[in-house]
């Protein structure tokens, strides 16, 4: 495929493409003259249908035709590190890519584990896709830093473009907003979800055009900047598409009530702080919340509620039914006032709570909720030696009574081995296991046993776990279960756990299907480390901070692996020659080292 | 107290110091900061407890916090502590409450009461006085006594208007009015 300057709208259809080769065909008369022609153009339009990832990986390998119509008929590229291969290499393989997704940090730098500005820019991908698809439509980013130019990059240069998303993003503000909502006039998406926006004190909601719009997704609650709520109001009144709205905290439950009257199609709500603004009158009528909520009869999805008034949560009542998603996360309640709304959810699916509601909130939790596949208990107090309010009682209550639970992300301060043996054996179909003991290396409360058994029989007794975060006392034998039984996992963190050098080695030569490994101030070194010289090709990427590695150690690995990037990373201010290497980060790339690399990197 | 066998010496029982037992004061450190080479576990204390911690008579020392942990991102830790915040070291809590034609003034904790009956009945029992019902048309009309507040903003409003959590977070002190004023208020 050849780039033209020209922007298209859309990208050279696959029907012309074949219409024109069978007329071809049949002017000449013979119809087995271009046979390879013929299969090309069968295998474009099967392959067009195949939308799985790993199908198409699949079917690219199978021959250099294969390949190649694959590479045509790709719309969606999921990119999972943004350093494994180059927006260059990127465009020349796929001609027709509708949908990027593209992911860069790893997880562990939300924590600040790592100094800001390492990377992940996406301004090079933004150059590049708007030369090679300038009918680019949709846009998915995952922890990377993005510039208000790269928002006026797509406004301006990609003429149909319908969906942003920006999850745990930084690097642009309100001003970049601006310019990228006013720009998009297809715009039918966009969403900010856990990012970090500068408020550059600019109305961003007033730049929308006039007329009716076009959105569907409007997600802005983690923008910590007051709205224009005229404006907005305006917006919502005029976009009858309307499915998705999560509010910020700066958006008070009197507004919120006069969206939501004017869009009761909406299925996801997140309500903004739900609270009452200060300047409410005294002699004022109050809004009838009840009925605005009982109007919204499409409503499955509840969020927000950050600065609530527990006095307003009756409010939701009508809803509750039918909902399959609730977000208490950022709500401070307790167990009495959880239990008249959660005891209506029988429906519900995916329910995030603070860990306020206490064991007893968990078991009025697991009397209701028998279709819940997704559970995440955050703590109040997020410190290692606050007061625990949900504990190993929590757990046990959830599991007997929430058979189907597929993920879980537990916080607590104390846990028993009886009690994550309970779960392994009442949710055979969990997925994701996330248990985190905020002590570090706390061992089995009751009996003072490592936690060694409890991981053990999780990963023994769910057979289907891809995903697992350890925490608590573990011994070299929690890996060494680890490692004999997890042979689905892909994700495993690791924090303040093991003996040896034996444990990171158990896991590395045990689990075949190992992605994604985070560890940090665990007591492995360079021997562990080469144990896993036969798999690191086939993982995303491995991560170790604070552990036992050497410099020395980690460049045996760069050596011995060239098509592996292996970064030390320091602290911004320390000398760059140490022997320690605090921390490692290396992943599998096409390129080799990259050219954007801060100071405080080494690449080996 | 926390026993650290390091290299085999129980280094802390036969520390010489001046201070009480058990009255140690590790380094805080609450503020993440970009890794420095062995600071990532900053607490000297080594290991923690192995769950027994039955034995201990005090409280234990507040472990310094380690970067990064536990894994929580910034924003959901600032959201929950700034809440954490208004509604523990809020406006309300121990208020003033005077009573028209009373001597001297007396203070009230505003948290120890769940709602306005039992502040409504705390404050009749101190002061010896009847408040009676409150209706929302007529306020405390028919009663010889107005509980009022003075709320952020510095405006006089009737004790009972606004939710429960809302008025102790806004609440700076109390005044029970009395007499024709006090009637006047139902009126309104």
């Amino acid at each position: 495929m050849s780039e033209d300057d020209e922007r298209q709208q859309s990208p050279p259809s696959d029907l012309d493409f074949v219409s024109t080769k069978a007329r071809n065909c049949n002017a000449t008369g013979s119809g087995s003259a271009y046979p390879d022609q013929v299969l090309n153009n069968v295998l474009e339009n099967v392959l067009h249908f195949l939308t799985s990832k790993r199908d198409r990986n699949a079917a690219s390998l199978v021959c250099k035709s294969w390949y190649r119509v694959e590479a045509l008929t790709r719309s969606e590229l999921l990119i999972g590190n943004c350093y494994a291969v180059s927006p260059a290499r990127v465009t020349a393989r796929f001609a027709r890519v509708r949908a990027l997704h593209l992911k860069g940090k790893p997880r562990f730098a939300d924590f600040n584990l790592m100094p800001p500005d390492w990377g992940a820019h996406f301004n090079p991908w933004a150059l590049a896709m708007a030369k090679a698809y300038p009918w680019l439509e949709k846009v998915h980013l995952k922890r990377m830093s993005v510039t208000d130019d790269d928002l006026v990059t797509l406004a301006e240069l990609f003429l149909g473009f319908k969906e942003l998303s920006l999850v745990c993003c930084d690097g642009f503000g309100t001003g970049g907003l601006a310019i990228f909502v006013n720009k998009c006039r297809q715009l039918k998406v966009l969403d900010l979800i856990d990012s970090e926006v500068t408020d550059d004190d600019t109305d961003w909601i007033s730049c929308f055009p006039e007329g009716e719009s076009h959105l569907e997704s409007l997600i802005f609650d983690c923008v910590e900047c007051h709205v224009n709520f005229e404006a907005l109001e305006r917006l919502v009144a005029r976009s009858p598409s309307l499915k998705k709205l999560r509010l910020n905290r700066y958006v008070s439950i009197e507004q919120l009530y006069r969206l939501m009257i004017r869009a009761p199609q909406l299925t996801h709500l997140g309500t903004g702080s739900f609270s009452p603004s200060e300047i409410a009158g005294q002699g004022d009528q109050e809004p009838d919340y009840v009925n605005a909520f009982a109007a919204c009869k499409s409503l499955v999805c509840l969020s927000g509620f950050r600065e609530i008034i527990p006095d307003y949560l009756p409010a939701i009542y009508p809803v509750c039914a039918n909902l399959t998603s609730l977000n208490f996360s950022y709500a401070n309640i307790t167990a009495e006032q959880l239990k008249p709304i959660i005891s209506k959810c029988h429906k519900l699916e995916v329910f995030w709570v603070l860990d306020s509601i206490c064991d007893e909130g968990l078991q009025a939790v697991a009397v209701t909720c028998k279709e819940l596949r997704e559970l995440r208990v955050f703590p109040v107090d997020a410190r290692e030696d606050s007061d625990g309010l949900v504990s190993d009682v929590g757990l046990r209550a959830i599991s007997e009574g929430c058979r189907k639970l597929q993920s879980i992300l537990y916080f607590c301060q104390q846990m028993t081995n009886a009690a994550v043996i309970a779960m392994s054996k009442n949710c055979p179909d969990l997925v994701v296991f996330r248990l985190c003991i905020m002590g570090r290396r706390r061992a089995d409360h009751v009996t003072g046993e490592p936690m060694d058994d409890g991981f053990g029989a999780i990963v023994m007794n769910c057979k289907k776990l891809t995903r697992l975060a350890v925490s608590g006392l573990l011994t070299d034998k929690a890996f060494d279960y680890i490692g004999r039984h997890g042979k689905l996992i892909r994700t495993l963190s690791v924090a303040f756990a093991g003996d040896s050098d034996i444990g990171l080695k158990y896991v590395l030569e045990g689990c075949p299907q190992l992605q994604k490994l985070e560890i940090r101030d665990s007591p492995f070194g360079d021997a562990a480390l080469r144990s896993g010289l036969h798999h690191y090709y086939n993982m995303r990427f491995l991560w170790m901070s604070s552990c036992s590695l050497t410099r020395h150690g980690c460049q045996e690995i760069a050596h011995a692996m060239p098509h592996l990037v292996v970064e030390v990373i320091r602290s911004a201010d320390e000398e760059e020659m140490d022997t320690a290497a605090e921390i490692l980060y290396m992943y599998r790339s096409l390129e080799g080292p990259r050219t954007d690399v801060p100071k405080f990197v080494t690449i080996l | 107290m926390e026993v650290n066998y390091e290299n085999g010496l129980n280094l802390k029982a036969t520390e010489l110091r001046l201070g009480l037992p058990g009255s140690d004061e590790p380094e805080r450190q609450t503020t993440p900061r970009p890794n420095k080479r062995t600071s990532s576990e900053i607490s000297s204390s080594g290991l923690t407890d192995d769950g027994n911690d039955d034995h201990q008579a005090s409280a234990p020392p507040a472990k310094a916090q380690v970067v990064g942990w536990p894994p929580i991102r910034s924003y959901r830790k600032n959201c929950i502590q700034a809440k954490k915040n208004e509604v523990e070291g809020g406006t309300g809590r121990y208020v003033k409450v005077s009573v028209d034609g009373a001597a001297y003034l007396r203070k009230i904790d505003l948290h120890v009461y769940g709602s306005y009956p039992e502040l409504l009945e705390a404050l009749e029992k101190m002061f010896k006085l009847t408040i009676g019902a409150y209706s929302e048309r007529e306020g405390y009309n028919g009663s010889e006594y107005a509980p009022t507040y003075e709320d952020k903003d510095g405006d006089w409003m009737l004790v009972g208007d606004v939710p429960w959590e809302m008025f102790i977070s806004s609440c700076k002190r109390l005044r029970i009015m009395k007499g024709s004023e006090a009637r006047g208020l139902g009126c309104i």
